[in-house]
């Protein structure tokens, strides 16, 4: 290290970084500016043959395709923006619901692969070696199938009362008018943030009987109901009913959608279950020795030695797992279902601004994966602190 | 630990043996009875079905029309078909080259997870052994050339994976040199290409290649299709293969790289002789789970619009003649899937129990 290296401000920092070599290094970025510069001007030479404008002015342009299905009011005559941002909300919305979905699925299944019970943890094992040895696109495509084979809407399977399961979708009862589901939403919202608020201000007060736990229970709960009935939106539940051909009343998921987040979940699943098995796998037995030899019950064992170290272990695998589910989305192309890909995909081959589409696609998809893994590491440095305590 | 408080615990109880325990993990309380008893139900509803259509009244031999009236799987469907689905659309009378290249793959692949073959004559191998799979699809000196886009099915998907794997790897170890360097332009490159090609899907990475690659190109030079896949999953595996080539540095204590130096070895030297022979053999399991899902992903390229095992499968039972047999497709190709994966993964687990002693 050179002397001025132990030097602080920040001409010594960027000297540390930056390393010795000088020549060698400029050698090698020169030599990748060089080929980065190479490629784009012919890049630019190519488009300028193809007679295509460089720069993201078509998307203001009307993309002129449908999307089969969007959050937002969106017809062909809209934008090619409006278009990615429906395609990118597709993505969000279906690894949204699957990270959700997965993670709760994957934990029972984890915990069933460690019960005592061979048959139950021998069932989780074989599906999660079926699961992790097919490629996800295969068990995609088999989702797919199987919910186009799914009988018309007058033969409709009907596992739950108000549930209908055809080859048109997933009819599911809904409330008659569309802004009680916004309210819903919410309360849901605002419950989850009271609980968490609830629990972390139970924590600083260092308050941990039962009735404070309670009382944040039935605050969380309460509060966003009363707002719910105050607010005054109606409240009846439209149960979806066999009309002519189709189904008329409540909410339908398209087939697309539910093959590709069954797809998902069942795949991711098997992920997450595999983590929390090793995660708690991970906590020698010494601990729960230890811990039952300060007498504890095997269930507050677990919640108060076992659970706070293996989520160490487990919440950075975790996070991967989020990220790989997030990425595994854009195999909803191959299954017909307008995520981010699929419209990028659509608008390249319409505009031929191949260079400006896949930069919208690979940032799309950074911006992401690096809000996920921000969130994550703060519950990680979070946790790990806790520890450290 | 005073003696005080192990005696005032209980004695132990002598261990049980195993059907005893089985018996009590499966009916020993309430809950683990009930427990039973759900997943015997489970079984009993999915199993009997499975059985009949993949068993008792399926199909083995005979026309398509006789398939049409029996109500379980196909699998004469499977037996006409299995040169489309293993070759594609390969030239008939010449198959037999497409799968003498993919035996070869197998069998380098195979060889080179026998830790007799870790050394530096298997290098040679591989480059023979490529070099032989090639000339074999293409169609060699000897027959009439093959057209890349001709070749398809299972050693389409092979070579894509072992030539992915094997093509990685000097990027890989480069970049993993570069993200571990002291010098900050370097190592600054080297985690803006892992970061960014591991923070996107595959599929994104397919279509940069398929459509901007050929923008990059001076007018007139083109790349073949396959290629330009094949392009593409090297660099996306090198980036995570350098992952696990950094993590193997890593596991090198610092006292390895210390002695090299005072040998008088330099700096590439010692990587070459002293460090990435012993960091290389630590993640030799890690490299394996990366093959499997290398292997499951190659299914990727469907959306590019070339023909691997799974697309060729989906599309035999396109064909109007044997018509709609997707279930029969998807299980074969499937089985084929499982096959190679179960057995590179038990291989894995056998490796970090060797490697560990």
């Amino acid at each position: 290290m050179p002397p001025g290296a132990l030097r602080s401000g920040p001409v010594a920092a960027v000297a540390l970084w930056w390393g010795g070599r000088s020549g060698l290094q400029a050698a090698i970025l020169a030599l990748v500016l060089l080929g980065g510069f190479l490629l784009g001007s012919n890049t630019l030479a190519n488009m300028e043959r193809f007679g295509i404008t460089p720069g993201f002015a078509f998307l203001g342009r009307p993309a002129g395709f449908e999307i089969g299905e969007a959050l937002l009011d969106y017809r062909p005559q809209d934008s090619y923006a409006l278009a990615l941002l429906v395609g990118l909300l597709n993505t969000v919305k279906v690894a949204l619901a699957g990270c959700l979905i997965a993670t709760v699925l994957g934990v029972l299944l984890g915990v069933a692969r460690l019960s005592g019970n061979a048959l139950l943890s021998g069932l989780v094992q074989g599906y999660v070696e079926l699961v992790r040895s097919t490629p996800l696109l295969l068990q995609l495509f088999f989702w797919s199938a199987t919910f186009q084979a799914l009988p018309s809407p007058r033969q409709a399977l009907n596992p739950l009362p108000g549930v209908f399961l055809c080859n048109r979708g997933i009819q599911l009862p809904a409330f008659a008018d569309g802004r009680a589901g916004g309210w819903l939403l919410a309360a849901i919202a605002l419950a989850l943030a009271l609980a968490l608020a609830g629990t972390v201000l139970r924590r600083r007060l260092g308050r941990r009987d039962a009735l404070s736990g309670v009382s944040v229970a039935a605050a969380a709960c309460g509060l966003p109901v009363a707002l719910l009935l105050a607010s005054g939106a109606p409240l009846q539940v439209e149960v979806p009913e066999l009309a002519g051909f189709n189904f008329s009343g409540g909410t339908t998921v398209s087939p697309e959608f539910s093959a590709l987040l069954v797809g998902l979940v069942v795949n991711a699943a098997a992920m997450i279950a595999e983590i929390v098995r090793s995660g708690i796998q991970a906590v020698p037995a010494g601990q729960w020795e230890a811990a039952r030899a300060l007498g504890l019950p095997r269930r507050r064992i677990m919640r108060l030695v076992v659970l706070p170290q293996a989520m160490r272990v487990i919440v950075p695998l975790l996070t991967s797992s989020y990220l790989n589910l997030t990425k595994n989305s854009s195999l909803a192309v191959a299954i017909g279902f307008p995520d981010l890909v699929s419209v990028i995909n659509t608008s390249a081959n319409q505009t031929g601004q191949v260079l400006e589409t896949m930069a919208i696609m690979m940032g799309a998809y950074l911006t992401v994966n690096l809000a996920v893994s921000a969130a994550m590491n703060l519950y990680n440095r979070r946790l790990a602190a806790r520890g450290a305590r | 630990m005073t003696d005080g408080i192990l005696q005032s615990a209980p004695p132990l109880s002598p261990p049980q043996p195993r059907w005893q325990r089985l018996w009590i993990g499966l009916f020993g309380t309430p809950l683990n009875a009930a427990v039973t008893l759900g997943c015997l139900a489970l079984l009993g509803w999915a199993v009997p079905p499975l059985l009949r259509w993949t068993l008792l009244d399926a199909v083995w031999v005979g026309p398509a029309d006789r398939c049409a009236d029996a109500a379980g799987a196909c699998w004469a469907f499977i037996g006409e078909k299995l040169r489309y689905i293993l070759f594609g659309f390969y030239d008939q009378d010449r198959q037999w080259r497409p799968a003498a290249a993919g035996a070869i793959l197998l069998a380098l692949a195979g060889l080179s997870g026998m830790p007799l073959f870790w050394r530096r004559a298997t290098l040679w191998l591989w480059l023979f052994g490529l070099a032989a799979a090639l000339v074999l699809l293409t169609g060699g000196p000897a027959g009439p050339a093959v057209p890349t886009e001709r070749w398809s099915g299972l050693p389409v998907s092979l070579l894509l994976a072992v030539v992915g794997l094997v093509g990685a790897f000097p990027l890989a170890v480069l970049l993993a040199l570069a993200r571990r360097s002291s010098m900050g332009g370097v190592r600054t490159l080297a985690v803006l290409f892992i970061e960014v090609t591991r923070g996107v899907p595959l599929i994104a990475v397919l279509y940069v290649a398929t459509l901007l690659l050929p923008l990059m190109l001076p007018a007139g030079a083109a790349i073949d299709k396959l290629l330009r896949a094949q392009i593409a999953i090297i660099l996306f595996v090198s980036a995570y293969l350098a992952e696990i080539v950094r993590a193997g540095l890593q596991s090198i204590p610092a006292g390895q790289y210390e002695a090299a130096q005072a040998l008088g070895l330099g700096y590439w030297q010692s990587m070459r002789l002293v460090i990435l022979p012993q960091a290389l053999r630590t993640v030799i399991p890690s490299i394996v789970t990366l093959a499997i899902g290398l292997f499951q992903d190659t299914t990727l390229i469907i959306v590019i619009g070339l023909f691997d095992l799974l697309n060729t499968a989906r599309t035999a039972a396109k064909d109007p003649a044997w018509l709609g047999f997707y279930d029969e497709a998807f299980c074969f190709a499937a089985l084929i899937y499982l096959t190679v994966c179960v057995i590179a993964s038990r291989y894995s687990l056998w490796l970090e129990r060797r490697l560990r002693r």
